[in-house]
């Protein structure tokens, strides 16, 4: 498999990246290159073997089911969630309209 | 007197305790090493204060009689993919770019706990991409190292903890995190003549860690010797209920358990990693180290590890699909930077702030993860590199039948100029040849310097273990390193 120009601005955008037809143009070999390569992938004989999904065998732990379990990633951190926003408003992050 | 700044962690700690020198006079010394080092570009952010405050810390604990923390007085250097509250934490990314963490790593928290303190935060490649730290948004950093060959051709002090190997290798801290996603704590170690190991993945948390693909990365000490990183590890270790896959199990007392005798173990040599094009003195690295665990005791046997060949290509189908998942949280919104054209609406706005805040390297990672994350295309990339993943691991428990560690080299060449990969994505990947496989079956690996070649750089060896058994890699390469007898060091230009 290998993409074309029109498949490099298809995925650009729903990966949210801005890229113009040059930079699209660029990206067309560098990323047949890397997907040709991987491609490799296909020879192996892989039926029967399950995807790995945890490297290490482990459990899903659940917290205590209260409020503030861990002060530290629990609530009441309004100020402290938006002291990094590029723009806050009235204890909100805030966005261009998106609603005419 | 000796200067301070050629101590390492247990120098210092001992050193300290036994009041031959204070804490303030050690952290003094490598803070006025990192600020007469700015050529290296291996800073990002400097904080003598902070390391000045824990050294205090210690001298006043010591002189009320107090017991002190396993790292008192030792000020370390930290990667730049830690958070850490009130300093500037950027992925060595533009689009983190006036970021300052309200919170504290785990990691950097528990070293903190311990009594170190930090001298700055270290340059690497933008959000760990790369194995050269030339994909750092903040400019290339400069191994203190140099050819023989009398000219000055600048080199890589690997990647992507680049800037943690130039500063532990060029003195300019005793030690450094860094984190390993598919090789960036050994590779740039091998590169710089210091040591550093990758714990089993889970041991220490990834919590306040930036994300590059959460099933992979895991944090470990750089240092100059195999047991300094065991005192570090030991530090940045343990269970932590904010990581999900933190692994609840005590941490061994690593530094005490060291012991170099091989007797009775069997190392493993996976025929596999003899790679086509070699170059001669890698080989000869490699057999200068079966030679040493032999004399050290070990009995050593060949093995297979039949789908080696096919773990880059399936890092670099898990990694980059797991990177498109975790860094769609840069949205120019709730952290960071913003690019608002004008009139641009919402989406506008995320497609612009991503274009001028994420690099090159970066870029094409997000892409080719979303492209084999994409419908359609999903089974036949991702699926695939995911099972691909589970005979690689599957190798390794068929390997542990017959041995107990294995040996091989970390990287395939010595370091190379800056510029001379930076322009083939894929001659950068297969740097990661040795020690991609390791990264994606979890397991705890280390690399501690072999030798020099032919042009005076370091070559390393790695050591791979079991799951958990870092006690075994810790020995194995304790074992190297005294029948090494590696005392080579940048001669300082900066």
């Amino acid at each position: 498999m290998s993409v074309d120009i029109a498949t490099v601005k298809k995925v650009a955008s729903l990966a949210r990246i801005a890229i113009d037809d040059a930079h699209a143009e660029r990206l067309v070999p560098e990323l047949n290159n890397i997907l040709g390569w991987v491609e490799q992938l296909g020879e192996v004989d892989t039926s029967g073997v399950a995807p790995m999904t945890a490297v290490i065998p482990n459990t899903l732990r659940l917290r205590d089911d209260v409020v503030n379990a861990d002060p530290l990633t629990g609530g009441g951190m309004r100020d402290a969630v938006l002291a990094n926003a590029p723009q806050a408003e009235h204890g909100f992050f805030t966005v261009p309209k998106v609603i005419e | 007197m000796t200067d301070l700044t050629d101590l390492g962690i247990r120098e210092i700690r001992d050193g300290v305790r036994e009041g031959t020198f204070s804490a303030r006079e050690v952290a003094e010394a490598f803070n006025a090493a990192v600020s007469s080092a700015r050529q290296l570009n291996a800073f990002l952010v400097e904080t003598p204060d902070h390391a000045l405050a824990a050294a205090d810390a210690a001298d006043t604990a010591r002189a009320a009689g107090e017991t002190l923390k396993p790292l008192a007085g030792v000020p370390i250097g930290m990667k730049d993919l830690f958070c850490t509250k009130g300093v500037a934490s950027t992925a060595a990314s533009h689009i983190l770019e006036g970021f300052t963490p309200q919170y504290e790593s785990t990691v950097s928290q528990r070293l903190w706990d311990a009594g170190a303190g930090m001298l700055g935060k270290l340059n690497m490649d933008q959000f760990a991409m790369g194995s050269s730290n030339e994909t750092s948004a903040f400019g290339n950093v400069i191994s203190p190292w140099r050819r023989n060959d009398g000219g000055n051709a600048p080199l890589a002090p690997g990647g992507s903890s680049g800037g943690s190997s130039a500063a532990v290798s060029a003195r300019l801290c005793p030690a450094a995190t860094g984190t390993d996603t598919g090789g960036s704590i050994r590779q740039p170690a091998a590169f710089t003549g210091i040591s550093g190991i990758k714990p089993t993945y889970g041991r220490c948390s990834r919590w306040g860690v930036i994300a590059f693909a959460s099933s992979l990365d895991q944090a470990g000490p750089m240092a100059r010797d195999v047991r300094d990183c065991a005192i570090m590890l030991e530090a940045m270790s343990g269970f932590d209920p904010k990581d999900a896959t933190s692994l609840d199990v005590p941490v061994p007392r690593w530094e005490q358990g060291l012991n170099a005798s091989l007797a009775g173990k069997r190392v493993g040599i996976p025929r596999e990693y003899r790679v086509d094009n070699m170059p001669e003195e890698i080989e000869a690295l490699w057999q200068r180290g079966i030679e040493w665990v032999k004399d050290a005791g070990a009995e050593v046997v060949e093995v297979s590890l039949p789908h080696t060949k096919y773990a880059l290509p399936a890092y670099y189908i898990i990694a980059p699909a797991e990177a498109s998942s975790n860094l769609a949280r840069y949205d120019g919104v709730r952290y960071g930077k913003r690019d608002l054209p004008d009139g641009a609406n919402l989406q506008a706005m995320y497609a612009a702030t991503r274009a001028a805040g994420f690099g090159e390297e970066v870029k094409r990672r997000i892409l080719i993860g979303t492209y084999v994350l994409s419908a359609g295309f999903y089974d036949a990339y991702f699926t695939q590199a995911s099972k691909v993943r589970t005979l690689i691991a599957q190798d390794f428990d068929k390997a542990w039948e017959s041995c107990e560690i294995l040996l091989t080299p970390t990287a395939p060449s010595a370091a190379f100029g800056l510029g001379e990969k930076s322009d083939d994505p894929l001659a950068m990947y297969l740097n990661d040849v040795f020690t991609v496989p390791s990264s994606l079956a979890g397991l705890p690996a280390m690399s501690v310097p072999g030798g020099l070649d032919k042009h005076g750089l370091p070559l390393g060896l790695q050591v791979i273990g079991k799951a958990l058994d870092e006690q075994g890699v810790l020995n194995a390469a304790l074992a190297l390193e005294e029948r090494a007898g590696f005392v080579a060091r940048p001669q300082a230009w900066w």
